[in-house]
């Protein structure tokens, strides 16, 4: 059973990549909203989870149960649309200036659309490789899948991305899947 | 891609994913392929564009606070018999108490965390800063005593300065930089292609096992010894930090 002194030490290891987990889960169910109820969730089940945790890389322990967490509550939720339109509030960052979203708006807003064009788990590979600066093993053991489809679904996924920028468009997303 | 190399060699010696060896094979092979060459291109305007556009979402303050509430409120201990009326008094009398406990202690977190958050976004905020051309030291030197004697009088607290190369964490050189209104020295470290940040100022409190987190894809690590608080930073795996954390420690 856990008790305070699990608390105290869940809170001061774990915790404190609560924005790991956020961007992620952000990004895997393409929404803020969601992704804060998820979240909670994740964090949650980490807790119980805590005791069979025996130190390593809690990031990447963490970040398993969020991604986990996001498909269990994709297939409740939204099996039906899984294509849905992606949630405005993605594009509103908290900590952001009004200059830097002035100059980054455009850039943000075509990268997104073509991130949400990528399937989800070329997308979940690319943000944690990006954003999150994961190695490949770490992204291997987050996402459960062998790090040479690690590594194909990243470069697949890079390459999509940068036939999306190059185009320098919106409208047409073609997946030459 | 015409040239015969699998992608995967040049996606991986751009992650920093190949060992040194097959790197240095690559990039010899690199200077005769033009092919190679613009694949590297294409990848680094695509991790170009991904950094400039903010991508990273941070979560709300409010969602930290939610999380830290729930966590105090499955604790064991809280159920009670409902049978007998002095029995509900008394649990009644308990849960108001315990409601009291957990608003002084909830406020207390509130303040305590809110500080962790801003204290995170200021020391990736310093690092990020260092990363810009030219900032990143303010005296380039790898020898720890003209590191150390640059820092006479710029800072009013003493530290150790050491150079850990043999130990993979080449001493780059210092600087002077300012955290959250608090003037801090900064070491400057660097092993194989990432840069690290150790920030070191005067503290009150005791010394206290580290604490780590991660923001916008950084790594941190903070610690106190001996009046001096470190916080190391850096885009490197957990795991490297907590080596430069022992090496500092030791």
């Amino acid at each position: 059973m856990l008790n305070a002194e699990d608390r105290a030490r869940f809170e001061q290891t774990v915790l404190p990549h609560l924005d790991a987990a956020f961007n992620l889960a952000a990004w895997i169910l393409s929404s803020r909203t969601d992704a804060e109820e998820v979240t909670q969730d994740a964090m949650l089940r980490a807790f119980r989870f805590f005791e069979s945790f025996y130190g390593g890389d809690v990031r990447a322990w963490l970040l398993q149960i969020v991604r986990n967490t996001c498909y269990t509550w994709l297939e409740k939720n939204r099996r039906m649309k899984m294509t849905d339109q992606f949630d405005e509030q993605l594009h509103i960052e908290s900590s952001a200036t009004p200059e830097s979203i002035a100059i980054a708006g455009e850039a943000r807003e075509r990268l997104t659309r073509a991130l949400e064009t990528l399937p989800p788990r070329f997308r979940e590979v690319i943000v944690l490789r990006e954003l999150e600066g994961c190695s490949y093993k770490e992204i291997a053991a987050i996402t459960s899948i062998p790090i040479g489809t690690v590594m194909s679904s990243l470069s697949r996924a890079r390459r999509q991305l940068h036939s999306a920028l190059a185009k320098g468009a919106e409208g047409e997303d073609t997946n030459e899947l | 891609m015409s040239c015969d190399l699998e992608y995967s060699v040049v996606h991986s010696y751009f992650d920093g994913e190949l060992g040194v060896i097959r790197a240095a094979e690559f990039k010899h092979h690199l200077s005769d392929c033009s092919d190679c060459m613009d694949e590297l291109a294409a990848l680094s305007s695509v991790r170009g564009s991904l950094k400039y556009a903010r991508l990273y979402e941070t979560a709300p303050a409010s969602l930290r606070r939610k999380i830290r509430a729930d966590l105090h409120s499955i604790m064991p201990g809280t159920r009670r018999s409902l049978l007998l009326s002095w029995r509900r008094l008394a649990a009644a009398a308990g849960l108001f108490l315990v409601v009291l406990i957990l608003w002084r202690v909830i406020s207390g977190v509130r303040k305590e965390e809110d500080y962790q958050a801003e204290f995170a976004a200021g020391i990736v905020d310093a690092h990020l800063r260092s990363l810009l051309p030219g900032q990143i030291t303010n005296v380039n030197s790898t020898d720890p005593q003209t590191v150390g004697t640059w820092f006479e009088g710029k800072v009013k607290f003493v530290f150790p300065v050491r150079n850990f190369a043999d130990d993979g964490f080449a001493l780059q050189g210092g600087r002077v930089d300012i955290v959250q209104g608090r003037t801090v020295a900064a070491l400057v470290y660097r092993s194989r292609d990432q840069l690290f940040n150790v920030f070191i100022w005067r503290t009150r409190e005791l010394n206290g096992s580290p604490r780590t987190g991660s923001r916008q894809g950084y790594q941190w690590i903070d610690w106190r010894k001996g009046k001096l608080e470190f916080c190391a930073v850096s885009a490197a795996a957990p795991s490297d930090l907590d080596r430069l954390q022992r090496l500092l420690t030791e």
